[in-house]
């Protein structure tokens, strides 16, 4: 696929704007559909296009398979996080009126247990993508 | 209507034994089902699915064919006993689908738990417009954590099976090794 | 009678066929990838059986109208829980995909009954 030029080209302007709609999606996953789950499945969506159309080894340099990793365990851990941090401050495991004052507590709280989630399912996507297509690279 | 179209490709992807073409069609039985989702208004659903069915999933199965080979062999046995008890099963869940009731009744008892409780309530409780979200991340919060986990821990999973070094051999006698 | 019966179960029969399909395909099928195929198609028809049910005749999706107090929405709770199993459903099936390409690296395979041979083989000479 190295030599289509149009195929190369449509992948590079494309990209940007696959990922600038994830993030879209996921921060207006509160007023409109989306949120975590589907901005982390789009922008892994992404890096594949990339690594389908510029070789894997190209994008493994930039999105390296240690970082994806690291990604998919930070998330769980963002998410469980909030979950301490609303316990510390004294309510409930996810309570999330403890992060402020009125509703405001709430939209904070969804933020950022959907940002625990946007990151697992990106690291898990691209990370299974990953194996998936450096396996070929090891068989051929 | 979208149901019959769906009905098809599910058909039609029994009989073809091109693996890349069943591949293909199930990426399109995915954006048909996405389609449908939409018109039975479960807009987030139907964004998923998309996303994920015919886009991921389509690249993952393309992945997995690339190692596999592409050419399913002729079932080897006759297929009346599988189909006798498809047809079993099917036909006691349509017998068990007419004390259901009817599609779209608002009376519906699914829609008197707690649904009117996040309908009317999750607006000034949460402030936020999409109820999908405020179930999702807040009165279903655990909930959705443990899914987190699940995909977690199914990544991990991968890692284990397909991380290793090729050359490590489960099987020291090695026959039948074609890999 | 049986007409009305007819367009309100359309939807429930045609998703217990899509899900007898997948169901077919699982255990009649030898290739595993393709099993896996099916076990898809299965997924999601549980997943339109869900969404069936959450559907409100005349209802709009749950995203609230601001100001207005008389709207029917549908039923937001299936929404829920298929969002979540459909991405929990894509990471098992790549779990199960994973498992496929180990078990074709090992015997050279994705047939089952061949695997089956072989096995059958290796205990007769081990």
């Amino acid at each position: 696929m190295r030599g289509e030029v149009v195929v190369r080209v449509g992948a590079k302007v494309l990209a940007p704007f696959i990922i600038t709609f994830g993030l879209c999606v996921h921060f207006h996953g509160d007023y409109s559909p989306g949120g975590g789950f589907q901005a982390g499945v789009i922008l892994a969506a992404a890096i594949a296009l990339l690594a389908l159309v510029y070789g894997l080894e190209a994008v493994q340099k930039v999105v390296t398979p240690r970082f994806v990793r690291a990604c998919a365990a930070l998330g769980v851990i963002i998410f469980a996080g909030v979950g301490v941090v609303t316990m510390v401050l004294g309510h409930n495991y996810l309570g999330y009126d403890a992060l402020a004052e009125g509703h405001a507590g709430q939209h904070y709280g969804i933020l950022g247990v959907e940002l625990g989630v946007l990151v697992t399912v990106f690291g898990v996507m691209v990370t299974v993508f990953y194996l998936f297509a450096g396996r070929r690279g090891r068989t051929q | 209507m979208l149901l019959t179209l769906l009905a098809a490709a599910g058909l039609a992807l029994l009989r073809v034994r091109n693996l890349f073409a069943v591949v293909m069609l199930a990426g399109i039985y995915s954006l048909l089902s996405a389609g449908l989702f939409t018109v039975m208004d479960a807009v987030d659903v139907a964004f998923t699915e998309a996303a994920v069915g015919a886009g991921i999933s389509t690249v993952l199965f393309l992945g997995a064919l690339a190692l596999c080979g592409h050419q399913e062999n002729k079932p080897g046995h006759t297929p009346l006993l599988p189909l006798f008890v498809v047809l079993v099963t099917g036909g006691l869940l349509v017998w068990g689908t007419m004390d259901m009731p009817g599609f779209g009744d608002p009376a519906n008892p699914v829609h008197h738990h707690v649904a009117d409780h996040y309908i009317d309530e999750s607006y000034h409780e949460i402030e936020i417009p999409n109820v999908v979200t405020s179930v999702l991340a807040s009165y279903r919060g655990y909930d959705t954590m443990g899914e987190t986990t699940v995909v977690f821990a199914a990544a991990v999973g991968v890692m284990i099976l397909l991380a290793g070094r090729l050359g490590r051999r489960p099987r020291p006698e090695g026959k039948g090794d074609g890999g | 009678m049986s007409l009305d019966l007819l367009v309100s179960h359309y939807n429930y029969w045609v998703v217990i066929f899509l899900m007898m399909v997948g169901f077919y395909i699982l255990i009649s099928r030898g290739n595993l990838i393709k099993k896996v195929v099916g076990l898809n198609v299965f997924q999601t028809s549980v997943f339109m059986l869900y969404i069936s049910m959450g559907k409100v005749n005349g209802g709009t999706p749950p995203i609230l109208i601001y100001g207005e107090t008389d709207v029917l929405y549908s039923n937001p709770l299936p929404h829920v829980l298929i969002l979540t199993a459909i991405v929990v459903g894509i990471a098992t099936t790549s779990v199960g995909l994973a498992l496929a390409v180990r078990i074709k690296e090992a015997y050279g395979t994705i047939e089952e009954d061949e695997i089956n041979a072989i096995e059958a083989r290796t205990e007769a000479t081990g």
